[in-house]
Formats: C-alpha cells, sequence, structure tokens
C-alpha cells in the first residue's frame, strides 16, 4: 500500500499553476497530502521558486541529482546560522547558541570533529549491551491486548533513554532531555511551550547548569565513554566555552530526538501497511539492516533542509539570486523515479537500500546515522524476538510541519 | 581487466579484476566485499567508501581532490594513505594495487 492520501484532493495538485505551488503549507503534511506536489514539480518544474509562502519565497529543489549537487556545492549554498540557518523557517537573531550545522567551514569542520568520535561505530558498538538491555524492559512493560499509544510509550521513551545513555544522563531525570530539545525548538509565542525569548533563555540556562554539574563531576573523574566525558577530558573541547558545550549538546539531543523517534514510529507504521514485507522480515531477520534503511528512505524523518545562496547561480535554466532560500526537499528525492526503481513502495530487500538522501549528503551529511541505525536495528530485533504483529488500529495525526516530517500518536494493538 | 586487491579490517584479502573506468567503490560493491558502504552511489559526498592505499601506489593514484579532502575531515582514523575509494578509478597502471579496510565507515 502506497501512502495515504487523506486531506486535500489530489486534483488541487494537478490542476493548480504551477507558480502557485507551495509545498510549505504544514496543512499539507498534517494531511500527508504533499506527494502529488512533489510529483508534478519533479515534473514539470525541478527547480521551481515559490514567491509566498507563510516562510517568505523560496526555491524547492525536488529531483536526486539535483538535490546531491546543492548539498555538495557549500561553497556557494551555506548553512550560517546569520543568514536563516538550515530550515525554511528563517532562524531568528535572538537566541543563538553555535551549533556546527548552522556553520560554514573552517569552524563548522573543527567542530564537528570533535563530536564525531563520539558517535563512531567502535564507540556505539561499546554500548549496545546496554541500549539493547534498554529496549528489551520497554518492550516487556508493553500491554498485550488493549490499545495504547506507541509514539509515547515506546518510540520517545527509546529515544530519551538512547540520549540519557549517550550521556549517562541521570536516568530518573530523563524526560528532562525530552523536555530541553522541544524547548529549543520551540519559536516562542503566546500560548507555545514557552511564550518569550526571556523565558526560553533561563530554561536553556537550566539546562547548562545541570549539565555543567555533570562535566565538572566527570572531568575530575577518569576518562569514561560517554559523551560528556569525552568532552571534558577531550584534547579538542576541554577548554570550550559554556556557550559551545550547550550548542553542542543541544545539538546532540535535538539532532537524535524526532528524526530517530519518528523513524521509530514509521517503522511500526510501514511494517502494518505492508504485511508482506512484514512476512519477508520475520522469514528472514537478516533483512533487519536492509529493512533499517527502507525506512530512513521511506518516512524522510527531516522532510527538507534549507541554505541560503552566497552568490548568483545558474542552475537547471533558472538564476538562483545571492541571498535566495534554497529547499532541498529530501522527501522528494527519495521518491525521485528517475533514480529509484518503484520510489513510492515500501521494499526491504531493495537492491541498494542505502542509496537515500535522509540523511544529507556533502559536509553535514548526518553525524548520527550509525546511531540512528544502531537504535532501529536492535528495537526490530527485540520486536521479532517478542511479538507477532503490532496492528495499527486508526491513521496516526501528522506533525503539521514542512520541517519534521513525524507523527504526533500511533493507537496500535499487540494481540495477547 | 585490471587486478585490485582489498584486504579487509580482519586480514583477509580478496583480488578481483576490474574494468578501466570503474571506481574501487563501485568495484567492491559489485563483488559484495564487505566494509565499503558506498551510500551516496560515488558524488564524493558521504564518506563510506574511505579505504588505505599501499604506500607503493600512492604516488599513482594521484592526490585528493579538494571535496575529498572535506569529507575525509569527518572519517574515522584518516592517515596520509586514506583515500574515498569512489575517488580512484581503475585503469591499466594500478594493476596489482592493494587497499586496506578500516574497522568501519561511518
Ligand atoms: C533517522 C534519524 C536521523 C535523521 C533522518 C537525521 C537527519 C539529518 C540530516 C538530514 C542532517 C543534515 C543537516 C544538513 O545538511 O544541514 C543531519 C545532521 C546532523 N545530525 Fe542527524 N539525523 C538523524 C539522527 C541523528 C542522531 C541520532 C543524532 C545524534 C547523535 C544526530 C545528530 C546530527 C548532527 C550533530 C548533525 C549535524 C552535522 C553537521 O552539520 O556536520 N542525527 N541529520
Ligand atoms: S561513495 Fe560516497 S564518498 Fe565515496
Amino acid at each position: 500500500m502506497a501512502d495515504g492520501n487523506a486531506g486535500a484532493p489530489i486534483e488541487d495538485a494537478t490542476s493548480i499553476a504551477l507558480e502557485d505551488i507551495d509545498v510549505s503549507n504544514p496543512a499539507l503534511w498534517a494531511a500527508d497530502s504533499h506527494w502529488p506536489y512533489f510529483a508534478r514539480l519533479r515534473k514539470e518544474a525541478p527547480v521551481h521558486y515559490c514567491k509566498a509562502s507563510m516562510f517568505g519565497p523560496y526555491w524547492s529543489i525536488t529531483k536526486y541529482n539535483d538535490i546531491m549537487a546543492v548539498d555538495t556545492n557549500h561553497q556557494v549554498f551555506s548553512s550560517e546560522a546569520a543568514l536563516g540557518g538550515i530550515a525554511i523557517i528563517d532562524q531568528g537573531a535572538e537566541l543563538r547558541l553555535p551549533m556546527f550545522i548552522a556553520m560554514d567551514p573552517p569552524k563548522h569542520d573543527a567542530q564537528r570533529k570533535v563530536v564525531s568520535p563520539i558517535v563512531s561505530p567502535m564507540n556505539l558498538a561499546t554500548m549496545e549491551p546496554l541500549i539493547r538491555g534498554r529496549v528489551q524492559q520497554i518492550l516487556d512493560g508493553l500491554p498485550r491486548g488493549e490499545t495504547f499509544d506507541w509514539v509515547d510509550r515506546v518510540s520517545i521513551e527509546l529515544t530519551t533513554q538512547m540520549l540519557a545513555t549517550l550521556f549517562d544522563f541521570p536516568f530518573e531525570d530523563r524526560r528532562k532531555l525530552t523536555y530541553w530539545s522541544d524547548i529549543a525548538t520551540t519559536i516562542p509565542a503566546p500560548g507555545m511551550l514557552v511564550e518569550t525569548e526571556e523565558e526560553k533563555l533561563s530554561i536553556l540556562m537550566e539546562c547548562l547548569g545541570y549539565f555543567m554539574r555533570l562535566w565538572n563531576e566527570r572531568v575530575n573523574a577518569p576518562p569514561r565513554g560517554d559523551l560528556i566525558s569525552m568532552l571534558a577530558h577531550g584534547e579538542s573541547t576541554r577548554n570550550m566555552s559554556p556557550e559551545e558545550y550547550l550548542g553542542n549538546l543541544i545539538l546532540l539531543i535535538v539532532g537524535g530526538n524526532d528524526t530517530t523517534r519518528n523513524s521509530i514510529s514509521g517503522s511500526v507504521l510501514a511494517m502494518h501497511q505492508n504485511p508482506g514485507e512484514f512476512a519477508k522480515l520475520k522469514a528472514n531477520p537478516d533483512l533487519i539492516p536492509s529493512m533499517v534503511s527502507e525506512t530512513i528512505r521511506w518516512q524522510t524523518p527531516l522532510a527538507h533542509m534549507r541554505r541560503t545562496a552566497l552568490e548568483d547561480f545558474e542552475f537547471s535554466g533558472q538564476t538562483i539570486k545571492k541571498g535566495d532560500k534554497v529547499i532541498m526537499w529530501y522527501v522528494s528525492g527519495n521518491r525521485d523515479e528517475t533514480v529509484i526503481e518503484r520510489p513510492d513502495e515500501y521494499i526491504i530487500d531493495r537492491e541498494r537500500p542505502r542509496q537515500h538522501m535522509s540523511f544529507g549528503f556533502g559536509i553535514h551529511r548526518c553525524v548520527g546515522n550509525r546511531l540512528a541505525e544502531l537504535q532501529l536495528k536492535i528495537i526490530w530485533e527485540e520486536i521479532l524476538a517478542r511479538f507477532d504483529r503490532i496492528e495499527v488500529m486508526v491513521e496516526p495525526e501528522r506533525v503539521p510541519s514542512p520541517f519534521v516530517k513525524g507523527y504526533l500518536n500511533l493507537t496500535v494493538r499487540i494481540p495477547a | 581487466m585490471t587486478k585490485i586487491t582489498y584486504v579487509m579490517f580482519d586480514g583477509g584479502e580478496r583480488a578481483v579484476d576490474l574494468k578501466t573506468g570503474v571506481n574501487l567503490m563501485q568495484g567492491a560493491v559489485a563483488n559484495n566485499i564487505p566494509g565499503i558502504d558506498g551510500d551516496c552511489g560515488g558524488a564524493c559526498a558521504c564518506a563510506t567508501c574511505h579505504v588505505y592505499v599501499d604506500a607503493a601506489w600512492l604516488p599513482k593514484v594521484g592526490p585528493r581532490t579538494a571535496m575529498e579532502d572535506s569529507m575525509l575531515e569527518f572519517a574515522e582514523h584518516v592517515e596520509a594513505n586514506s583515500r574515498l575509494a569512489c575517488q580512484i578509478t581503475v585503469r591499466d597502471e594500478l594493476a596489482g594495487m592493494v587497499v586496506r579496510l578500516p574497522e568501519a565507515q561511518h
């Protein structure tokens, strides 16, 4: 089964004037109705200018190879926070923690090198048993024969525990991590989680205070394998400013939070919608790594990344002007029929399952990709060892965002 | 056909004959040599095809490009003889070349 088409009718996508297409409209994402718009853009206007949207004017890049070309051209296409950063919504000037995801070389390179070894496959191998133990506990605690929300009980809980494991963060306080992540990604406004910049800043300062205590504790103890200890003892990090320390922490918390959460939820939904693929997996658990990659492609947890043009640039017969906002729609590149065979189908034994754009490409390619894959691999190994089926009871509600592509809830039942 | 030998991290060896024009990432993937992922398909954009080139062959393979340098910045355990396999194209003068694989690709 392909993706549902609830929401705006497909006619809209084919009859609307090309120049009026605005794929950033959050309603499209809540309704999962963006697919036909992207199919049309890929075909008729692969480099497309939207002159007005709630996020201002922007270019859409929708084909796999064009996205690759932008992603690998950091000389022209900048991630710099001061120019607006990495998402379609401009990063405000107010509270800007230094994070290398929103920096260009050479600053980006120096910072990334510090964080990268912490989530290297070698380092993760030492954490695997701990992660597995926690996954087992969560799964063993799930009810049978009654409905519950998989997002809250499993996806959020697991990613939160994983972050706590990575930081060796006091376990009973772990939901603070989710909270801080939510705070960091909230744009203050009346009725939101935080209403003013000051409020947001004071909560982030609490977060810094907490992590400072952990730093002091670890810096005075022998080096260990957790992230904070590694930062506190690392040659190039032990003299970091508090601002930089907090920036890197928040980046890791945010980077690994929604994305992994929605991949976990997405995997359960995909398996429910594709019973044939689930049967294949049960018959041959060796397919788990390939199924994990296919899920991450199919889900595309971050629908896009944004760049800002540093100079005029001719691209596919269009002129992108210096200062223009350029959106690389990974969600569309992952469905580009000229590069990926039967892209709308979920096929766990594809020939090249790792060929997808969900982690981005070039110098900003996701540094946590192996950790994300490891979490999904472990969870599916443990699911197969326990459950015969996970039934999805109703269509999930989706996040109304053109950036975080995910689920607000996923009501499931594990047959008794 | 040009003979290229891949040495696994555990010391095991695989020698394969590759056609002129294919790159060493493609050569590994096509021959099911584990340890080279090649996620970006050879666009020099993922660094999951990191290999070490045996010293004797370094002059023949030539220098890294600027983009290759940037991508290798973020690979694990990079040495002076580190290269991205997708950026090395098979040609006659590379006959007999040996490349070693790292413990893992990040
Ligand atoms: C399936 C899960 C994940 C997806 C789909 C994902 C996606 C991405 C993407 C698309 C980028 C590229 C940003 C850009 O080009 O501007 C990125 C960068 C990044 N991700 Fe992930 N991510 C995931 C999991 C994680 C995890 C678990 C962590 C934490 C360890 C993490 C940490 C980061 C960091 C620190 C960066 C910045 C890299 C840089 O700018 O050099 N991600 N991620
Ligand atoms: S295959 Fe991606 S860099 Fe070589």
